[in-house]
């Protein structure tokens, strides 16, 4: 089993690294222009916000509106580390990214523990409210640099930004898809099926709910950290609900449950409206037409609870030796 | 001193009023479904540029300018019935996230389609309320203040009268209770429940008459916060009580409106929104509403 | 479903790899970032139809340089992402001069990466602080935030003999809070404290509450340094509650008239806003602008409409005066240049502010009128 998941990992890790390169090499040697650079940062940071929603949407079945509430609080407080610290460039970056990581997970402790005794509407409701506070307090406070927003944020040449987004990416979907693959992942899957049954088969919700929160907003403070550092300014306007929707549409489209489709589905949907910028008023028409229509005929998104794997996809193709009882334990 | 404070408790009632009447219609429908309708506050915003749209052929022919809310009512009342039929009916028996996130689409297209057609740009209001302000203890109120609040729990009233004494209130009563049960009682649950839409819809309408001739100008968003709000007075109140949600909408504008004179000026959404998180933390069931006990 | 989502995917992005090469050796190709969607889309239409208008009569008589002009307007939404991207297709499309952006942080967010690469930026309309004092190659058409705080700050004490001052502004909103900064700044040099101040937030509809206690205090001015949409619900409330003095505004106020309905327009007397320019005006070069706009557009050109239109020009005068369409060539031509614009004669500090007079628009039955000009600090 061991050696299985070792192989697994060094199938997914060449797999991931070609991929990278594909993308890095031309963006060095001048095929990409920044601007393709610039978006594939985008569909980086975007994809680790979808995800990350899709932890609390999709696996604990709760709906969330104040995702970019989290991702402000990673992003300011990235942003004003990064001013505050004179180190080489990538050093910085990293480090920045798991300061803001951290921040937004603790307010993501803050907010899932009154947040855990509700459900359904009215916790959408909550989360919204408190979205809108952290808006507010943001632009009221003196150091984020107020309305005015906050200015001067180091940044770093757009490969190197490329590489860390890319493998931030990377490794935030896969410490999910080992978390929810894991015992903790079974439990609140099983929160999200039935949360008292599952109550009475001894799984502490509270403790289980709480959790997820606290990763859900770890990711997004670290997509975040990587935003803010990107663009250089933030301003906390842009963290508004209709940001929080945003991201709530990718994981819904994708398929709630499926951290492939909240991929797929943040790529698609971000460099869509790009090539697409003349149909810029009917993007959310779109949008907002496809999530009704989904809703009625597909409620599980497009990719439903699918899930991508390179191993399964070598073995289709006949590369590698299918094993035998490939779910027959873990 | 006293006649500011006074002034302010006024204005808070002024705003309260309309926040009541938006919070019926959530209200209303959470009651009889258990949904929150998000498009709700949009209602109000098409409500707005319906009116917009008419007031031009109505100043040509002379009518009064308040025929306006005669004709976005029964307008507005059938786009709920539009909505209802073709986004939530379908997804009666579906998971409650389903249905939410619906509601959110509905929302959203809701805004999207006004910004196409009547561009994202504030488009102005005209007076449409030609009434003189009236003297209350040494306070001058205006037109505006005192016919809302009038309409409002006018309105409220003859509400709860219908839902208490008619038949297609009863149906509604029965419905929210059990659907299940309702039906073999012979009540047609999916035409209550279009019945509930409609009036939401309606009340949504003369939410935004009154909101316009307070406010001059609709832009495409304007449902968003108003419809926030709403929901937190409905909340505030009870959801599913009529009295609940007046008196939420009431209390939710007075708050505003002295945090804005005695706290801060800039922070009264904050505050609304921590009300929210205190009603829901520690009174769920908010001022008016029965305590539900979920059942396996 | 999934094999659709691919050949979606692969057609995006063959679209996006093939990218547009419009720049060839007759043309000059230009870029400009505006929001042409979202809730500044105002601006951005307005600022957008001034530059085309301006591209059109250059065209039409013969170019630069012998050369067309070519201007590709990008939507940026309102967005700092969005216009980084943006901005980043125009230059890859081999734009070396940009006309943006529209809005100030957008603007502030391109101009870092505009330092980097050397590319020339001229904003029509961004007025916040620090822009173009943080490279040589960034200027701007309009005055700045703190500039016309001053000048109505200047216009209170001195024109309007103004003792008593009230202020009110939206602390969400980098623009309104900057014009507020420095108007209270140079309010108190001039020797007033104003007696109210009270900030409000983005999504605030009611400011009564506010404006009672305000009026309490009978000031002989209230300032509203804000966007029209707001500025026309205070303006409304406070003749609601029975104020009739004078409300003053900033340069935001532009399009004041078309959020307040026909029938209402008196309640707009007695209100003076800085501007860049007045369709009133009867200097030769406005009135042949705000005809020309008129016959294209069927109404009156905003402020904003007249800054693109003025960028427009002021490239066509750095270009020529440099003779050349090198990028370092025209910025440094940009600081010889003296150009007779709709929003005044202009010529660039060594910052890349213009210097130039601010216009203050008085209205009266809805119509605007030059109350006065004012000398550029």
């Amino acid at each position: 089993m061991y050696r299985h998941d070792f192989k697994k990992g060094i199938i997914n890790f060449s797999a991931l690294s070609v991929l990278f390169l594909a993308l890095l090499i031309p963006s060095l040697a001048g095929g990409f222009s920044r601007y393709i650079q610039g978006l594939i940062i985008s569909v980086c940071i975007n994809i680790i916000l979808a995800a990350s929603l899709n932890l609390t949407t999709g696996f604990l079945g709760q709906i969330t509106l104040g995702h970019a509430g989290f991702m402000s609080v990673g992003a300011y407080s990235a942003g004003l580390v990064a001013k505050a610290l004179p180190l080489p460039d990538g050093i910085r970056f990293l480090l920045c990214i798991i300061i803001g990581g951290i921040t937004a997970a603790v307010f993501g402790v803050i907010i899932g523990i009154p947040a855990f005794r509700l459900k359904g509407d009215y916790l959408a409701i909550l989360t919204l409210g408190f979205g809108e506070i952290i808006r507010t307090v943001i632009e009221n406070l003196k150091f984020t640099g107020g309305a005015q927003g906050l200015r001067g944020i180091p940044r770093v040449a757009t490969p190197l930004c490329l590489t860390i987004a890319f493998w931030s990416a990377v490794f935030c979907i896969g410490i999910m898809f080992c978390f929810v693959r894991s015992r903790h992942g079974l439990e609140i899957s099983a929160i999200r099926d039935d949360d008292i049954a599952s109550e009475a088969c001894g799984i502490d919700n509270a403790k289980s709910k709480i959790t997820v929160f606290a990763a859900s907003a770890f990711f997004a403070g670290v997509a975040g950290g990587i935003y803010a550092q990107y663009l250089g300014i933030i301003s906390a306007s842009a963290f508004n609900y209709l940001k929080s929707i945003d991201i709530m549409a990718f994981v819904i489209l994708g398929g709630m449950g499926s951290l492939t489709g909240s991929a797929v589905a943040a790529a698609v949907l971000t460099i869509l409206p790009e090539v697409l910028r003349g149909f810029s008023e009917y993007r959310m028409i779109i949008y907002s037409v496809s999530l009704i229509v989904l809703m009625i005929f597909k409620p599980s998104g497009l990719f439903g609870r699918y899930e991508f794997s390179f191993v399964r996809l070598l073995e289709k193709l006949g590369l590698t030796r299918r094993r035998k009882n490939e779910y027959s334990g873990a | 001193m006293m006649s500011q404070f006074f002034h302010h408790l006024i204005l808070g009632i002024q705003s309260g009023g309309i926040y009541a009447l938006v919070a019926l219609g959530y209200t209303m429908v959470y009651g009889i479904i258990r949904l929150i309708n998000f498009a709700h506050g949009d209602f109000v915003m098409i409500g707005a540029y319906i009116s917009i749209a008419v007031i031009p052929f109505l100043s040509a022919t002379g009518v009064p300018l308040w025929f306006c809310l005669l004709i976005s009512l029964p307008l507005c009342a059938f786009l709920g019935a539009v909505v209802e039929r073709l986004a939530y009916k379908p997804l009666r028996r579906s998971p409650k996230l389903s249905a939410l996130i619906t509601a959110i689409a509905v929302s959203i297209l809701l805004k999207n389609l006004a910004a196409l057609f009547f561009g994202s740009a504030p488009l102005p209001f005209p007076n449409t309320l030609d009434l003189p302000p009236i003297n209350l203890a040494g306070i001058s109120v205006s037109a505006v203040t005192w016919v809302t609040v009038t309409v409002s729990v006018a309105v409220m009233a003859a509400l709860e009268i219908f839902i208490r004494k008619s038949r297609t209130g009863l149906a509604m009563r029965a419905v929210s209770e059990n659907p299940d049960a309702a039906v073999l009682m012979g009540i047609n649950s999916d035409r209550t429940i279009r019945s509930t839409f409609v009036i939401g819809a309606a009340l949504a309408s003369i939410a935004s008459f009154f909101y316009c001739s307070s406010y001059a100008l609709a832009e495409p968003y304007m449902g968003t916060m108003l419809g926030l709000k709403a929901f937190i007075a409905a909340v505030l109140g009870g959801t599913g009580s009529i009295t609940g949600a007046m008196l939420g909408g009431i209390l939710i504008g007075i708050v505003e409106s002295f945090t804005k004179a005695y706290i801060s000026s800039q922070l009264s959404d904050a505050v609304v929104f921590v009300i929210l998180i205190l009603v829901l933390l520690i009174k769920p069931s908010g001022i008016m509403g029965k305590m539900q006990r979920e059942k396996v | 479903m999934s094999k659709s989502k691919l050949t979606a995917l692969v057609l995006s992005s063959a679209m996006l790899f093939s990218g547009c090469a419009v720049k060839g050796e007759e043309t000059i190709y230009i870029g400009a970032l505006a929001p042409m969607t979202g809730v500044s889309s105002a601006y951005g239409s307005a600022c957008a139809s001034g530059i085309r208008l301006a591209v059109n009569e250059i065209n039409e008589n013969g170019g630069i340089l012998g050369k067309q002009l070519v201007v590709d307007i990008q939507d940026e939404k309102g967005g700092i992402e969005e216009s980084i991207n943006a901005y980043n297709k125009l230059v890859g499309n081999g734009a070396d001069i940009i006309i943006g952006d529209v809005m100030s942080k957008p603007c502030l967010a391109i101009t870092e990466l505009a330092i980097e690469d050397g590319t020339l930026v001229i904003t029509p309309a961004a007025t916040a602080e620090g822009i173009t004092e943080n490279g040589g190659n960034i200027f701007r058409v309009c005055f700045t935030d703190d500039i016309q705080g001053k000048i109505m700050a200047r216009y209170t004490a001195d024109d309007l003999d103004a003792e008593k001052v009230a202020v009110m502004y939206n602390i969400s909103d980098d623009y309104s809070e900057g014009i507020f900064s420095s108007f209270c700044a140079e309010l108190e040099k001039l020797g007033i404290i104003p007696d109210s101040i009270f900030g409000y937030g983005n999504d605030d509809k009611d400011f009564r509450v506010q404006l009672s206690k305000i009026i309490a205090k009978s000031p002989d001015v209230i300032f509203v340094p804000d966007y029209y949409p707001n500025a026309a619900l205070i303006v409304s409330q406070a003749r609601e509650l029975g104020y009739s003095g004078k409300i003053l505004g900033a340069d935001g106020w532009d399009g004041i008239l078309s959020a307040v309905s026909e029938k209402n327009m008196d309640i707009l007397d007695d209100c003076r806003y800085s501007a860049h320019y007045s369709p009133d005006d009867e200097n030769p070069v406005v009135a042949h602008f705000v005809k020309r706009y008129e016959k294209e557009y069927g109404k009156t050109p905003t402020s904003l409409a007249a800054l693109g239109y003025d960028t427009v020009y002021i490239i066509k005068a750095a270009i020529e005066k440099a003779n050349s369409t090198d990028k370092n060539k025209v910025a440094e031509a940009m600081h010889e240049i003296e150009a007779i614009c709709v929003t005044g004669n202009i010529s660039f500090d060594e910052n890349g502010n213009p210097i130039k007079e601010v216009s203050v628009i008085s209205l009266s039955g809805g119509e605007p009128s030059l109350d006065t000009k004012k000398e550029s600090l």
